[in-house]
């Protein structure tokens, strides 16, 4: 690193801040005896000491971290309008919650009669899921969406497997999100991938002929990536049924019909929910998450293990006597600690909460495409719900790209709308507001989009080297690819 | 039918800003009467006609009362003295980590795709990555993976990119069960063929079995200090794996602090659990998984990577990078299906590390061990309990008596000790086995209360 690109950091990395001599901690007493260490573990197994590793008092991190805070946007400081990442309203209670003590400190390999409490919430947030999803099973496994996807995935290939003949391929719209054909394959699939029609959509006649014998599932966004709804869903399920192939929902985007309508009724055989999505749970930068997911009646067999159960008497126990289930997706018992928060979300919602959050979700994404149709090129104009997919057509003309719009977003406060994605749209804004918007921070949101409309005409320069105002302006990233630095080196 | 009109004041929601006038003004500009209006795609054959049968809404107040109703019927560490381990850990956690991740702006933030405004998610990741690097010995380490198992997984599927033809796999039995049952699980269906190798009776990996078992193998994965707490010599795990990828999983991460770094002999990949820096047990989740690597390999890492560069003014700055690995571009041929991780624990544990630095991190370690030997010399002298395995340990000790672990486990639950793990959650013919693991949290008085009620439940049963 050159003196110069150091004397112009936003904050020092806290290895620059080292002084030999600082600490940051203090342990209590040892009490035992100071037994020499190498009686204890001979010194060929233990290193001399941790090289070049940070001496800062508590006081330089607290300063440290808070300053790194402050060149991050958030959801609790405006709209995040991130398509497909529902970045909602945060409640603290739920923070609260996942604290206390009781479930905080309690130990993953506990004996099931000192956890009743925690197992009795799993089972609790499995009934709530249940009927959320309209399937009579849920495993709480998986920690994230792809987690899900892999999970739901091996199930379906367990249960053909079953049948005698796993089959070859899973189907998958070229609107999905990158994590399902890459959860497909590692579930050892090949793809194929759908077209979809003028809407948006698959049309039942794509998916008939794409239908053999070698197809395992058809894996599908519902709504999809533009927020359209596949209206044709359950002939498509039975479609699918008629060549016993399952029907995999990635349900990213329940949010827009949660207690609305339920995916079981749809014929829909597997569904992931990312609970840090429709349930409120942090993103905290990029996780943790949770994607617990839920099955028909003819994949419960193949669920991971353990699974929780209710006796009798009303006790809880895990249950891991499935011998056709596809094993176990990960250590312990999930993202426990998350669970905690979805489930105390669930409770605050209630079933009117719950259906309110898809019915402002929606209104609040069409009401951004109503006033923004004017002024962005609109690539699908079916009706769409939750998010809005807008092009950058109207102002490459004035080569002014999506890239510099979300850009340019910054400099009036917003973080930028999902770009570039769903793939199917050249140059795509896709916006998601979410429930969590007033109608005062929507039309601010819609002026500056309009502003910039406006400026992409008049004044392109200015949006094409935006951002002017955040901690830092357009980054190098071809040079942090091409010649990676990706550790602090003293 | 009771479905509520959404104008209506009694259907506001303390989470859902937007009400009543709200709402009609906004169906103007849209031109529809009702919300219902906007969910005509959804066929009304599959619409629900009532609510949800679930509970709520709850007021805080509620939520509170039931939640903490729960919590309070479990029996923890929060009102016992614990003695778990085998993969999850009670180490101090100091009081500015919790703080500190409450902040909004690390809490509420999303993934940093948009890094001008998320310079503070990425710069903390990068040195994140470079904490991992220090402890480790290796050279590149990604933003985390979701926990210990599925990051052996994740290194699992790498060591058989790298290498052609072959597709056989060693792994230690004294890897933690859950990370080898979790393997299994993901290798199912991608025909790759799982040898496991014992251990002998010192409780190291059985070097003859091992030699024997890389024939024809791509890698070998072992665990030091592995499940039964015993420190492995990786000099002798390396004379024995010639020529194939060697990945070391470590699963208590504190020992990363007093024991020699799998990068100083040889390992290609150390991969492990991160949740003893300063996380929680919380009944499994969330932990954070963390991978580092060889320079080499990092074009075959998954998940997120962080990278410096400069913006056009020529400030430094961090990005996400080499994201052409990543599931979003690359689609069914990514290095990996990982999308969400687990940030926020990352960023948990990388101001832990911080803060313990240099010194701290050899004195938790330091003190682990030296309790650990306390407790060790003491149940030596109990009359018919057994420390089977002789081989140096961590903080985990495998201890024997001649009764039922689950016997002995109830005589120390009644005073309020939870006493460890039966083995036999995991092995056969290891019924009176359990697991005990010590931390710098044990006081020399829990550790002599331990020996005592220990010692009476042995002469008692």
């Amino acid at each position: 690193m050159t003196e110069h690109t150091k004397t112009t950091a936003l904050e020092p990395l806290i290895f620059e801040r080292s002084k030999p001599g600082r600490r940051g901690y203090q342990l209590p007493d040892l009490e035992v005896p100071e037994q020499d260490l190498d009686e204890i573990l001979p010194a060929a197994l233990r290193r001399s000491e941790i090289a070049d590793e940070v001496e800062v008092s508590e006081v330089d991190v607290i300063r440290h971290f808070t300053r790194l805070s402050k060149l991050n946007v958030s959801i609790d400081a405006g709209l995040y309008p991130l398509g497909s990442c529902t970045m909602k309203h945060n409640p603290r209670i739920n923070e609260e919650i996942a604290r206390t003590p009781g479930f905080a400190q309690s130990h993953p390999l506990q004996a099931e009669h000192q956890v009743q409490g925690n197992l009795e919430l799993l089972w609790t947030l499995e009934q709530t899921l249940k009927e959320i999803f309209g399937l009579p099973r849920v495993t709480l496994q998986p920690v994230a969406g792809a987690h899900g996807e892999l999970t739901g995935i091996l199930m379906v290939h367990k249960a053909l497997s079953k049948s005698g003949n796993a089959r070859k391929y899973i189907l998958i719209p070229d609107s999905a999100h990158g994590t399902n054909p890459a959860s497909a394959a590692f579930a050892g699939y090949e793809i194929k991938e759908l077209k979809s029609n003028s809407r948006g959509t698959v049309d039942l006649s794509t998916l008939e002929a794409a239908v053999t014998e070698d197809v395992a599932a058809l894996m599908i966004t519902v709504p999809n990536t533009l927020g359209v709804f596949e209206s044709e869903i359950k002939a498509m399920a039975d479609i699918l049924h008629a060549k016993g192939a399952y029907l995999y929902c990635d349900g990213a985007n329940l949010n827009s019909f949660v207690g609305i309508a339920r995916p079981g009724d749809m014929g829909i055989d597997v569904i992931h929910s990312n609970l840090h999505k429709t349930f409120s749970t942090p993103h905290g930068g990029g996780g943790p998450g949770a994607g617990p997911v839920g099955v028909s009646e003819s994949l419960i067999p193949y669920l991971p293990t353990p699974t929780v159960e209710r006796r009798e008497d009303g006790t809880f126990y895990l249950d891991d006597s499935h011998p056709d289930s596809i094993g176990r997706m990960r250590a312990f018992n999930g993202n426990f600690n998350v669970l905690v928060r979805a489930l105390t979300y669930m409770r605050s919602m209630g079933p009117t909460g719950l259906r309110r959050i898809a019915q402002l979700a929606v209104l609040n994404a069409n009401y951004i495409r109503a006033r923004l149709k004017k002024h962005y090129h609109l690539p699908y104009d079916a009706p769409s719900l939750h998010e809005v997919v807008f092009s950058d057509k109207l102002q490459t003309p004035h080569d002014v790209h999506t890239l510099d719009i979300a850009k340019r977003l910054m400099d009036f406060g917003f973080h930028p709308p999902t770009i570039y994605f769903p793939l199917i749209v050249s140059g795509a804004l896709m916006i998601e507001p979410t429930e969590s918007e007033p109608k005062e921070e929507l039309d601010a949101f819609c002026d500056a989009m309009i502003a910039i409309a406006h400026e992409s005409q008049e004044r392109p320069e200015l949006v094409r080297s935006a951002p002017h105002t955040t901690p830092v302006r357009r980054l190098d990233e071809a040079r942090a690819a091409r010649q990676p630095v990706l550790r602090w080196k003293p | 039918m009771t479905l509520p009109d959404p104008t209506s004041p009694a259907s506001s929601h303390r989470y859902i800003p937007n009400a009543g006038e709200d709402i009609r003004e906004m169906l103007d500009v849209i031109g529809v009467d009702s919300i219902d209006r906007l969910f005509e795609t959804i066929p009304d054959a599959v619409k629900l006609r009532e609510l949800l049968d679930i509970p709520g809404p709850w007021s805080e107040v509620e939520s509170r009362r039931w939640f903490r109703g729960l919590a309070a019927r479990n029996k923890t560490g929060a009102d016992h003295v614990s003695f778990l381990g085998a993969g999850a850990y009670a180490h101090y956690q100091p009081a500015c980590i919790d703080q500190l991740l409450l902040r909004s702006e690390f809490l509420t933030a999303y993934t940093p795709y948009q890094p001008e405004v998320s310079q503070g998610t990425l710069q903390s990741i990068f040195e994140y990555q470079t904490h991992q690097c220090l402890l480790t010995g290796l050279d590149v380490a990604n933003a985390s993976l979701y926990d210990g198992s599925t990051a052996l997984c994740e290194a699992v599927l790498l060591a058989e990119r790298l290498v052609k033809g072959k597709h056989k796999i060693v792994l230690a039995q004294s890897i933690h069960p859950h990370y080898r049952e979790t393997v299994r699980t993901y290798l199912q269906n991608l025909g790759i063929e799982i040898v496991e190798v014992g251990w002998g009776e010192d409780g190291r990996i059985d070097q003859g079995a091992l030699r024997a078992a890389t024939d024809g193998a791509f890698g070998v994965a072992v665990q030091s200090p592995n499940f039964l707490g015993v420190v492995e010599d990786y000099e002798a795990i390396v004379q024995a794996t010639e020529g194939i990828t060697r990945i070391a999983v470590i699963a208590e991460a504190t020992s990363l602090g007093i024991l020699t770094p799998p990068g100083q002999h040889g390992f290609d990949i150390c991969v492990g659990e991160g949740q003893a820096w300063g996380i929680p047990p919380q009944f499994g989740g969330p932990y954070v998984g963390f991978m580092v690597v060889r320079e080499a390999l990092k074009r075959h890492m998954p998940g997120r990577l962080v990278g410096e560069t400069v913006d056009v003014d020529g400030k430094r700055a961090y990005v996400l990078t080499l994201a052409t690995r990543e599931q979003h571009i690359r689609r069914g041929k990514a290095t990996s299906n990982i999308c969400t991780n687990e940030a926020l624990i990352a960023l948990a544990a990388n101001i832990y590390l911080s803060l313990m630095g240099k010194e701290g991190l050899r004195d938790v370690a330091t003190q682990c061990l030296r309790k650990t030997a306390y407790l060790r010399g003491k149940l030596r002298e109990i009359g018919g309990v057994e420390l089977p395995l002789a081989g140096p340990v961590y903080n985990e000790l495998l201890v024997r008596t001649p009764f039922p672990a689950g016997t002995i486990l109830a005589a120390l639950e009644e005073q309020k000790i939870l006493g460890g793990i039966p083995l036999s959650m995991f092995f056969d013919g290891h019924p009176n086995d359990f697991l005990v693991a010590v931390t710098e949290l044990h006081t020399k008085e829990n550790l002599d209360q331990y020996a005592a009620v220990l010692s009476a439940a042995v002469s008692r049963s």
